[in-house]
């Protein structure tokens, strides 16, 4: 295996640019990924309905958490205005969650979904979705150089999810814990999108069986800029 | 000499029996135990102050045991007989006396102690302890037939009350001994043992109750707890004060060598500590934080030239070691002990000749409670020696030992009763026998901490337990408590029940991480951190936070050694053995206590009174000399502000002697505002006395060209908009939320079904803060939080009232470089972390570094490579 370290490229907007198998793909502060070329806006792991999931088990979590997660996903498609959305799997909670989503945000997806053509992609917590959500279900989708699924099998070109990568940096003392991008040239696991989704360490042994390697790079999502920072230099 | 009693009055209080017990150890009852004998004869709650040494707790049971022999001698008492069935069931015998202490260790000591007078006299007496450690089968026997007197703590009290039983349990009550009470009152446990007591005032209306206490600084506030309070009258317990011990000799140490300017480690008078170790029979040197115990611990070592049996004991290391320490210093094997306040409370170890506090007293009543941990006989002065560690706590030895000789006391005042722990304690209430909103609401005000409570505040607490206390009614169908038909609120299902039984109690600890000690693996720093041998021996535990905050290959002190930071795996550290010298890691985070507002006033005080310099030693009398020559010393009332350059930066120290919680909250709340006035700020640190701010601008010519008005920097309005504004991204801001999420139930530390507690709470409650704080900032919360942060990690009341108090009181001095009074804290820049940066700027910085490495190296190089 070649040891080539990864294209850093940042931009004065605090984007920053993922190649991934020969595509340029771009970050957004929010966790999305956007494929420019294609008008394409990708999502992963929505959650939607953790709230009450947990609420059902005794665990009365706030229940503001489908609200927050689609107020942002509509910033980011009116930021993109993207033709196409993927959201990557696991969208919804749990098998019942897409019955118990309010109505005022059963409309607002609706709303987004105007005009634009909409793919959900199956995961594990979702792994049977309903017709009546519109767009289109399916439990993974290739697009020119790339293929997008829920879990990542480590396969060149393949934009997954699942496992919600986070790296936690220190210096000075200080620890900062993050979401973020893991990439290396290759593939790239996407940070988790919803407001309730926590993170799993990018040093994970999760991460080494899609990665191999230590050798790619977790594009850390900062307050104003997306930094690129070595995985060893993560814990 | 305490006095003895009229011999009328010890016959009338004291039965023959008793009286005998006390000649035959040639003991004399004290006049505060006999005041309390009166107190409970008249069926008087009261206050016992006494000083440690002075029979307190014998004071405290000794109505219980004359109660209990004459009433329950009486023939053949069948035990806790039933003689009648249903609602109204009452036994014969049954719970006399609860003993509460913040201690469980206090508890079973007590129980043992106890056991020696009742067996003497023969008693009819059942005495026994309940605490988290008590096997479950013997709980159950307690709750069917319970003890005489049962000893046990907050927690398990709370436990008690909410069941079906408690009725019946509590009904025979007729005494509750609360002890080290000074110390109960001051956390949230004592807010949850205040509902307790309310509780068992409804359930046994003849109770008495008696507080056992160290002085405090106001004991009205103690004798309000003690008695059930009504909604517009306070309600005091009696007050028994006893006789004062000999008064305590307390010396600072008039060390020989050159006072450091900063630092807490005292490494200057190591050889002059030792010489006091060498000199008595049994010494407790006392310190500030775990770190510095470590260190101080391995200095003695380094030259125990002697072998003196010297230990250390601290509440990060594993309990049994903590236990083998204690033993050995119970039989007097050991000469010195290092320790933290992990010794401040609990039980008499054996003659301790001497006191060393190494560091800040930060508070004149804490010290003087460290101080009676020497010599436990009433009629000889404890010793005490006061070892400062840098030039500022000179000042503030000299203040406390000041208070010390005047007997001034600066306990904190009595809590507010916070609103997570009401919370947790109205599902209690609703796992027991269902209740009535008003009739609750009631009972609660009786506890002194809620006395002021308004409705509102109780009704959105009942709204919190049952369907979360969320704007948007969504989970009413997940209610966990729920009105039956009368309007009684009940828990809607056992699963409930049982997961507050699992959860209560008011000690979120914080995320502890064991330290296991393994060979280090430097040669194959690679992958995953599951390629370290796990196993290892078990060295303790150490805060989460402080291992996030370090890197693979950094050297910390720990267990007395040095070692070095090898991997992170679930919720254990493993760590190799350092050869380094020195360990990288400074991690003196100033112990929990802040500098106590009162000590701090003294400090003042003293500074600006040139004539009571003279009892200075004369290295600092000249330090302060020079400042005064240079720039200014600040006066009682005003904030004296320095503005200099040095290296390429230039700086803003200023002087508001509050203690480093709120002073790291102001230099936030500063560096947002230099940011807006455009002076670019880099960061700040913060110690007990002082604040630096660095920044580009120049911000000395800012203020005299009067681009930089240092009034309105200063405006106590800092605590509106831009506090809000740093609150919503402040992590000590979170970390209180996380307690009261944790302790109102919100988030359960365990589950039903897995009742081992895990490392991490179930839901990352920095999630719940962000969405809460978004869509409805008034939740219930969100304001106890706030409530908690006026007073907690960041101290803003104390801020608040300093703002306030230096307003109009600015003094600026602009120096050419920096004043002698600023060195200590500029010298603590690169010992802290730094604070006030964006975490982009970090991030960026970590990126840059990646750069470097990227160009020239491997990625997977060894990361020890970071060390500096």
């Amino acid at each position: 295996m070649t040891r080539q370290s990864p294209p850093i490229e940042s931009d004065p907007s605090g984007r920053a640019t993922l190649h991934v198998n020969g595509v340029d793909l771009h970050t957004d502060l929010s966790g999305a990924l956007v494929w420019e070329e294609e008008r394409l806006v990708i999502v992963s792991d929505l959650h939607l309905e953790k709230g009450s999931s947990f609420a059902a088990r005794g665990v009365l979590l706030p229940p503001y958490d489908s609200t927050a997660t689609i107020t942002r996903l509509a910033a980011v498609i009116a930021r993109h205005n993207p033709r196409r959305i993927i959201a990557l799997g696991d969208s919804f909670h749990d098998g019942w969650a897409h019955l118990r989503l309010p109505e005022a945000e059963r409309a607002a997806v609706a709303a987004l979904q105007r005009g634009r053509d909409w793919i959900w992609i199956t995961g594990n917590h979702d792994p049977e979705l309903p017709r009546d959500l519109g767009g289109t279900i399916a439990s993974d989708i290739g697009i020119g150089a790339l293929t997008f699924r829920h879990e990542p099998t480590g396969s060149a070109g393949e934009i997954a999810g699942h496992l919600h990568p986070k790296a936690r940096v220190s210096t000075r003392g200080r620890a900062i814990d993050r979401r973020c991008f893991a990439c290396d040239g290759q593939r790239a696991v996407m940070p988790a999108f919803g407001a309730y989704t926590g993170g799993l360490s990018i040093r994970h042994a999760a991460f080494a069986k899609i990665f191999r390697s230590l050798g790619f790079m977790a594009h850390v999502l900062g307050d104003r800029r997306v930094h690129a920072i070595a995985a060893a230099r993560c814990y | 000499m305490p006095r003895a009693a009229s011999p009328e009055l010890l016959d009338e209080l004291l039965p023959e029996k008793f009286r005998q017990w006390f000649a035959a150890r040639e003991w004399r009852a004290r006049a505060h135990q006999l005041a309390l004998l009166a107190k409970a004869r008249a069926r008087r709650s009261s206050l016992l102050i006494a000083p440690t040494g002075a029979g307190k707790t014998l004071a405290g049971f000794l109505p219980s045991l004359v109660e209990l022999d004459l009433e329950r001698q009486k023939p053949a008492r069948p035990r806790a007989a039933l003689t009648s069935t249903g609602r109204d069931v009452q036994r014969t015998g049954g719970l006399h006396t609860l003993y509460i202490s913040p201690l469980k260790a206090l508890a079973v000591d007590i129980a043992r102690n106890l056991e020696r007078p009742i067996a003497d006299m023969a008693l009819p007496i059942r005495v026994e302890t309940r605490t988290g450690d008590t096997p479950a089968t013997r709980r159950q026997r307690q709750r069917r037939y319970p003890p005489d007197i049962l000893l046990t703590t907050p927690e398990q009290l709370a436990l008690l009350l909410a069941s079906d039983d408690a009725p019946l349990l509590f009904a025979s009550l007729r005494h509750v001994v609360l002890d080290e009470l000074h110390a109960l009152v001051t956390s949230k446990r004592g807010d949850l043992l205040s509902l307790g007591l309310a509780r068992l005032w409804q359930l046994a209306p003849q109770l008495r109750v008696t507080g056992l206490s160290a002085t405090v600084a106001e004991p009205d506030e103690l004798r309000r707890f003690l008695v059930p309070q009504m909604p517009d009258e306070i309600n005091l317990a009696d007050l028994v004060i006893a006789e004062a011990g000999a008064a305590p000799i307390v010396e600072m140490l008039d060390t020989q060598e050159r006072l450091p300017w900063a630092g807490h480690s005292a490494r200057h008078a190591l050889g002059e500590i030792y010489d006091l170790i060498k000199a008595n029979k049994t010494t407790l040197v006392f310190v500030n934080t775990r770190s510095q115990a470590e260190m101080l611990f391995q200095e003695l070592w380094r030259i125990n030239d002697d072998g003196l049996p010297i230990a250390l004991h601290h509440g990060s290391l594993d309990v049994a070691q903590r236990r083998k320490v204690e033993d050995a210093m119970a039989t007097g094997r050991l000469q010195g002990v290092v320790c933290t306040s992990s010794l401040d409370l609990g039980i008499d170890w054996g003659d301790i000749d001497l006191v060393i506090n190494v560091g800040a007293p930060k508070g004149a009543s804490r010290m003087m409670q460290r101080i009676g941990r020497a010599n436990h006989r009433l009629d000889e002065p404890s010793r005490a020696v006061m070892v400062p560690a840098n030039r500022f706590e000179v000042l503030e030895c000299r203040a406390a030992i000041d208070a010390i000789a005047e007997n001034a006391q600066d306990t904190p005042p009595l809590r507010t009763g916070a609103l997570d722990v009401l919370a947790q304690h109205v599902l209690g209430r609703a796992c027991g026998e269902p209740f009535l909103a008003d009739e609750l609401f009631d009972e609660v005000r009786s506890a002194a901490p809620y006395q002021d409570l308004a409705r509102r505040d109780f009704d959105d607490v009942i709204d919190f337990v049952a369907s979360g206390g969320y704007a948007l009614k969504s989970y009413e169908r997940f209610a966990r408590i729920r009105q039956t038909k009368d309007g009684r609120w009940r828990v809607a299902n056992p699963k409930v029940r049982q997961s507050y039984r699992l959860n209560v109690g008011t000690i979120v600890e914080e995320q502890m991480l064991k330290v296991r000690l393994v060979r280090s693996r430097r040669a194959s720093a690679s992958g995953s951190t599951g390629a370290v041998a796990r196993g290892g021996r078990l060295l303790g535990q150490i805060e989460e936070y402080f291992i996030e905050g370090l890197t693979p290959g950094d050297t910390f002190v720990f267990g007395g050694e040095i070692v070095r930071y090898e991997a992170l795996a679930e919720d254990e550290v493993y760590v190799s053995r350092a050869n380094d010298k020195d360990a990288r890691v400074p991690s003196y985070m100033g112990g929990k206590f802040p500098l106590s507002t009162y000590l701090a006033e003294r400090v003042r005080l003293l500074l600006a009174d040139r004539k009571a310099w003279r009892g200075l030693p004369e290295q600092v009398q000249d330090w302060l000399s020079l400042q005064r020559d240079v720039s200014q010393i600040p006066g009682p009332r005003e904030l004296v502000v320095e503005t200099f350059p040095r290296a390429a930066k230039n700086y803003l120290v200023c002087y508001p002697f509050e203690g480093r919680l709120a002073h790291q909250t102001l230099g936030m709340l500063l560096t947002r505002r230099l940011e807006r006035m455009h002076a670019r700020p880099l960061g700040f640190v913060a110690n007990e006395y002082a604040l630096a701010v660095w920044a580009l601008g120049d911000m000395s010519l800012m203020i005299r060209q009067h681009r930089l008005d240092l009034d309105a920097l200063f405006d106590p309005d800092m605590l509106g908009d831009d506090l809000e504004a740093w609150l919503a991204e402040s992590a000590l801001m979170k970390r209180t939320f996380r307690n009261c999420a944790i302790i109102s139930g919100l988030i359960p530390r365990r589950f039903v079904g897995e009742e081992k507690s895990r490392r991490q709470v179930l839901f990352s409650t920095d999630l719940v803060y962000d969405v809460l704080r978004k869509h409805q900032p008034d939740h219930l919360l969100l304001r106890a939080a706030r409530a908690d942060a006026a007073t907690g990690l960041l101290d803003l009341r104390r801020l608040g009232d300093m703002l306030t108090r230096i307003k109009g009181s600015i003094h600026h001095r602009e120096l050419d470089k920096v004043s002698p009074l600023a060195v200590p804290v500029m010298l603590e820049i690169g010992r802290e972390p730094v604070y006030g940066e964006a975490s982009d700027t970090l991030l960026a910085e970590a990126a840059e570094e990646l750069i470097h490495e990227a160009t020239g190296q491997a990625f997977d190089a060894p990361i020890s490579s970071h060390r500096k």
